[in-house]
């Protein structure tokens, strides 16, 4: 099988796999007062510490959650909240078109629930945030907003955004800037006191840990309020018990992951281009969507004129390609991505992309086996493709 | 694969014998929430979750397919329209000639597959006719026989042979959950059932008169013809019994004049029916007159039937009169035979007579 959708999620390295195995043998909950309990604590401490020296963090700005998906709400929404309860006239926010739906879901329903009112910011053709759009918003609405809410990199089409640019906008205007960092960590350097944002999200299972165990990095004079009450584990800001093992286990990824980051990406780079080459020489009208330059080196993302992304994923998962049309599903069916759209693509380039994203155990030969695969299946796709232009 | 157990019993058994087989289940709904919620319907989330479980258990890939736009189009704004113009339609039958057996066929050939699979009970035998089921009770012969020759050719039955009763056993001994799931009975749109409430939503009400067939009397004001049936006699909420004490069904619907004329059950026998847009599903019929059968709804009962083809279609001369025949239904045409019924074709009943006289 050729895995062409690490962003989706990546195998466990294996060290973080040992360090999951081994620490789950352990007992003790990391909120107890005696021995197995203080054993466990300093686990998720050792962690903590860890994952802030690797990402540029105090080990106090590291709240543990349980993965992306939480991170972005307890973020848009803590923030949010602690922001309007402080100053009431503060119930804007300001984001980009491209989130992922964490974010972006959060915000709307912030806006259905809570009253806020909201600036989608728009992007380029390539997916990149106009820094003169945010400039402008704040301009505009600088003393009403509560966050602004910009992805480091896209999940879909893999631009990275110009985060320290958008901070240091944000920090003259004392709005906090909350980042969605979780396909970026591992792939380009993230370094969060560095970067001027106030939080930052990033997951385990992106980057060789595991499936729902994440952080949100939180500067300290940030306030946020919980979503999560309990036992006030996590700065009081997320309760629950810890996940040791997880948390060890996703330590181990993240640093070893940003360790050897400048390599890895060379690595990805590489293959990523011998793969847009084999595409390319394979289906001569195939569109590269997104950013030439500032994109993340594992992620390719193409559409195929004339044919339908869900088609050609059909046919080349038959193949033992398994790849991503890259957008939100809902009830199983590929909407067309609101990424796309936001970058200006019609409907029917939105429909007809495919994303293929690349991963530590990635080789050139997941790139042969896509492009041997991709010729037939985008010729079968098209006949597909014109059966339903035949009748619309 | 709906999520019921007759499609993912099909979709097994044509894995076993060896076909390579991809699991699809159809998002036919615009908004998956407003179509029917539990367990039986063919459209809601909880299906597809079924679906894909079934198909996990067969160990087949599965997909979600949106026929959403096409479906409401071909399916429901027709059932719409049909009953705004005084027909009384399948919508069952319009999905399979437009949809699963259409649309979807399309699809599938054009993406390298060679046939459409499906849990119809019916039988499609190595002469290629298309038969009914040996389970004459669940048979669904008659919602295919607007299938043409061609979509007959690239569609596989693999139920036909069995009873209900024996896919159910056969789901549980493969260890299939949706063994015991209820059938879906119901127009799979309209999520509670009640198909005059879905109506007047979408047609407003248009008030009538109900009036006797036979005086010309008006007895009872309607909200919308549509609302009724041909052969309906519950709720017609007449001012004035009949004189002779007897109850009366609706006879006919004339849209033009909006009225619902009722009478006795004698003159709701049909006993000529014909039938417009033919499909023959077996091949051409030879010209002249073919002695066979025809059934006139889901479920009805055969009669024999003196077939005649003409330009516009069909015309059946019933051997004894039927009750409660309904334009915009299908007329199909079988040849009996030994080994199942054979369909002969179909067409969408455009008017009927009784002994003679138009109704
Ligand atoms: C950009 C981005 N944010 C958030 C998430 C959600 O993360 P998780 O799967 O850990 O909830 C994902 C993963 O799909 C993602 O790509």
């Amino acid at each position: 099988m050729a895995y062409l959708d690490h962003a989706a999620t990546t195998p466990m390295l294996p060290e973080a796999l040992d360090a999951y195995a081994a620490t789950a043998r352990e007992l003790g909950n990391a909120s107890s007062l005696h021995a197995p309990g203080r054993h466990a604590r300093r686990r998720v401490e050792e962690s903590r510490e860890r994952i802030a020296a690797a990402l540029g963090a105090r080990p106090s700005e590291v709240i543990f959650t349980s993965g992306g998906t939480e991170s972005d709400n307890l973020a848009v929404k803590g923030i949010f909240w602690a922001r309007r309860a402080d100053e009431p006239r503060r119930s804007r926010i300001i984001g980009s078109a491209v989130e992922h739906h964490a974010v972006l879901d959060s915000v709307e329903w912030l806006v259905r629930a809570e009253g806020a009112r909201v600036t989608w910011l728009p992007v380029d053709d390539r997916g990149r945030v106009e820094v003169d759009a945010l400039r402008a918003a704040l301009d505009e609405y600088g003393d009403e907003v509560a966050l602004t809410t910009v992805m480091w990199a896209n999940n879909e089409v893999g631009t990275v955004q110009p985060i320290a640019d958008l901070a240091s906008l944000c920090v003259a205007h004392e709005v906090p800037l909350h980042t969605d960092a979780v396909q970026a960590v591992s792939q380009v350097p993230v370094d969060f006191a560095g970067s001027g944002v106030a939080a930052l999200t990033v997951t385990g299972h992106k980057l060789g840990g595991p499936v729902g165990v994440g952080a949100l990095l939180l500067g300290r004079d940030v306030a946020c309020t919980p979503l999560l009450h309990g036992g006030g584990q996590e700065r009081d800001v997320r309760s629950g018990t810890l996940d040791v093992p997880g948390i060890v286990a996703f330590a181990t990824a993240v640093e070893a992951a940003v360790k050897a980051r400048a390599e890895y990406a060379a690595r990805l780079s590489e293959i990523r281009d011998a793969l847009v080459a084999g595409v390319r020489a394979a289906v001569p009208d195939a569109v590269l969507n997104g950013d030439p330059t500032n994109r993340l080196p594992g992620n390719a993302h193409f559409s195929f004129p004339g044919c339908e992304g869900d088609a050609l994923l059909l046919l080349l998962d038959a193949q033992g390609i398994a790849c991503s049309t890259g957008s939100a599903c809902s009830a199983g069916v590929a909407q067309p991505s609101h990424v796309l759209l936001a970058m200006g693509a019609d409907d029917d380039r939105a429909r007809s992309s495919l994303r293929f994203t690349l991963g530590h155990t990635s080789t050139r030969s997941d790139v042969e086996a896509l492009v041997a695969a991709l010729p037939a299946a985008v010729e079968r796709a098209r006949r597909a493709g014109a059966v339903r232009a035949a009748r619309a | 694969m709906s999520g019921g157990v007759d499609s993912a019993v099909a979709a097994a058994r044509a894995a076993e014998v060896g076909y390579d087989v991809t699991g699809v289940h159809l998002a036919l709904s615009r908004n998956p929430q407003t179509y029917r919620s539990g367990a039986r319907g063919c459209c809601t989330l909880e299906d597809a979750r079924d679906a894909r479980r079934a198909a996990d258990v067969i160990g087949i890939p599965f997909y979600v397919w949106d026929m959403a736009d096409r479906f409401h189009e071909d399916v429901v704004d027709d059932f719409v329209a049909e009953y705004a113009a005084g027909r009384t339609p399948n919508p069952c039958l319009r999905c399979n000639e437009k949809i699963k057996f259409a649309a979807v066929l399309d699809r599938a050939l054009a993406l390298g597959f060679d046939a459409v699979v499906t849990g119809h009970h019916a039988r499609k035998g190595t002469d290629g006719l298309l038969r009914r089921s040996v389970d004459l009770g669940k048979d669904q012969s008659y919602v295919l026989a607007v299938l043409t020759r061609e979509q007959l050719d690239h569609s596989i039955f693999p139920l036909g042979d069995s009873t209900k009763a024996e896919v159910r056993a056969e789901a549980a001994r493969r260890g299939l959950s949706v063994a015991d799931k209820p059938d879906s009975h119901d127009i799979c749109f309209i999520a509670d059932g009640d198909t005059r409430g879905f109506l007047h939503e979408r047609l407003g009400a248009t008030p009538g008169d109900i009036v006797d067939a036979e005086t010309g009397e008006v007895l009872g004001a309607h909200e919308g013809a549509y609302a009724y049936t041909i052969g309906q006699r519950r709720g017609l909420d007449l001012r004035r019994p009949a004189p002779d004490g007897r109850p009366r069904y609706v006879l006919s619907i004339t849209p033009v004049t909006n009225t619902v004329t009722v009478g006795p059950a004698e003159a709701l026998e049909v006993s000529r029916v014909s039938g417009e847009r033919p499909v023959w599903t077996a091949g051409p019929l030879p010209a002249g007159e073919v002695e066979c059968e025809v059934q006139l709804r889901a479920h009805g009962e055969p009669v024999p039937a003196t077939v005649r083809v003409d330009a516009d279609g069909l015309v059946a001369s019933l051997h004894r009169p039927v009750r409660g025949v309904a334009a915009g239904q299908a007329v199909v045409a079988y040849r009996p035979d030994p080994a199942g019924d054979v369909v002969l074709g179909s067409a969408t009943i455009a008017t009927t007579e009784r002994a003679g006289v138009p109704a």
